[in-house]
């Protein structure tokens, strides 16, 4: 991910970190989303930014979509799970 | 065998390397079982139990002593014990099989953890484990474990509590008609429902970090288990297609139609 000099080595570290989270994320997405070819259109789209409050608004966007993603599969993951293991009681507070 | 001394807890989680949940089950063109050339991860139901042995120690601190994870298959089962480090466990024994052997049956599980409990000089005081594997869906082997061991056992479990200096665990278990409360005395072993918990995210940080956890490796030849099927899979095939439904001309002839299948529209 190129980013010009000047900038910060920790905001580099970061976004590096996030693109590899989110990469990881991705590959259980469904496929037709596309959603590695999104996320790395998303992240070159920023690669020139310079102003701090930008570079941070960026990250805290990749940020929120990661979570965002990890509650997308949870939530998938635990409906699957509820409708193949009912609870069996009849007096169940779930 | 012997529960650790005084106050701490050793904890272990026997996990499983699954078929995945979001994959399309397809029975083999032999029918001998189902296609496994498809996407495995751990059991969601071991999942939950990992996720309970690290909550446990952050209610009890230091006195869980130790985490550790144990799954019996074949070489890429290292990686679910690397997910299960990077959720917080300490370390991992891997009890290799061939990638050819066949899947270990729960009674050939249970006598191969009854066999490493055995082994651990500082004892194990509780056992959690998911109650039954998505894929297989034997929901045995805890029981047999409890059984071979003598130890109680609480399955089901949809609230753990364990004290350590009352060497009891307060488990509710999710049964028919309700929820019911055991106090079991340690060690013992607990078999995990859905609604016990909500696992966590094992972040890519988390599992870099888990490569540098002990994971010893064991064969089954040195617990001196013999893993062979007691049991012959004669024949596995799909359930039978669902009839399709039928189209109706108008709100009368579906009236008929419901009337005719026994829906009155009346509460029952």
């Amino acid at each position: 991910m190129l980013r010009p000099e000047m900038a910060s080595k920790a905001t580099r570290l970061r976004a590096l970190a996030l693109y590899k989270e989110l990469h990881r994320l991705g590959r259980d997405y469904e496929p037709s989303y596309d959603f590695h070819g999104k996320l790395r259109r998303l992240f070159e789209k920023n690669r020139n930014l310079t102003d701090d409050e930008e570079i941070e608004k960026a990250l805290r966007l990749g940020e929120y979509i990661k979570n965002e993603t990890l509650a997308l599969y949870s939530l998938r993951k635990y409906r699957y799970l509820k409708r193949m293991y009912p609870s069996n009681s009849t007096t169940s507070d779930t | 065998m012997r529960p650790s001394a005084v106050q701490l807890l050793n904890i272990l989680v026997p996990i499983k390397r699954a078929v995945d949940y979001a994959v399309k089950i397809r029975v083999n063109p032999e029918q001998t079982g189902i296609d496994l050339n498809v996407k495995h991860s751990m059991n969601p139901f071991d999942e939950i139990a990992v996720e309970e042995a690290v909550r446990i120690r952050e209610r009890l601190k230091d006195a869980v002593k130790s985490i550790k994870v144990v799954t019996i298959g074949p070489p890429k089962s290292a990686e679910t014990l690397r997910t299960a480090l990077a959720m917080g466990a300490d370390s991992a024994v891997h009890v290799e099989i061939p990638e050819s052997a066949p899947a270990p049956e729960p009674l050939g599980v249970a006598k191969t953890l009854k066999a490493l409990i055995e082994r651990q000089k500082e004892g194990v005081d509780v056992v959690i484990m998911g109650k039954q594997a998505i894929d297989d869906d034997a929901g045995q082997t805890g029981q047999m474990l409890a059984g071979l061991m003598g130890w109680s056992q609480a399955t089901f479990a949809s609230r753990v509590e364990v004290d350590p200096e009352q060497k009891v665990a307060n488990i509710t278990r999710e049964i028919d008609g309700g929820l019911e409360e055991l106090r079991c005395n340690l060690p013992v072993i607990i078999t995990t429902d859905l609604r016990l918990n909500e696992p966590r995210y094992a972040s890519l940080p988390n599992i870099m970090k888990a490569k540098k956890k002990p994971v010893e490796k064991l064969t089954v030849a040195e617990l001196g288990i013999d893993l062979t099927p007691r049991l012959e899979t004669i024949k596995v095939t799909e359930p039978l297609k669902r009839v399709g439904g039928g189209k109706v001309a108008n709100v009368d002839e579906l009236l008929a139609k419901l009337k005719e299948a026994g829906v009155t529209g009346k509460r029952a």
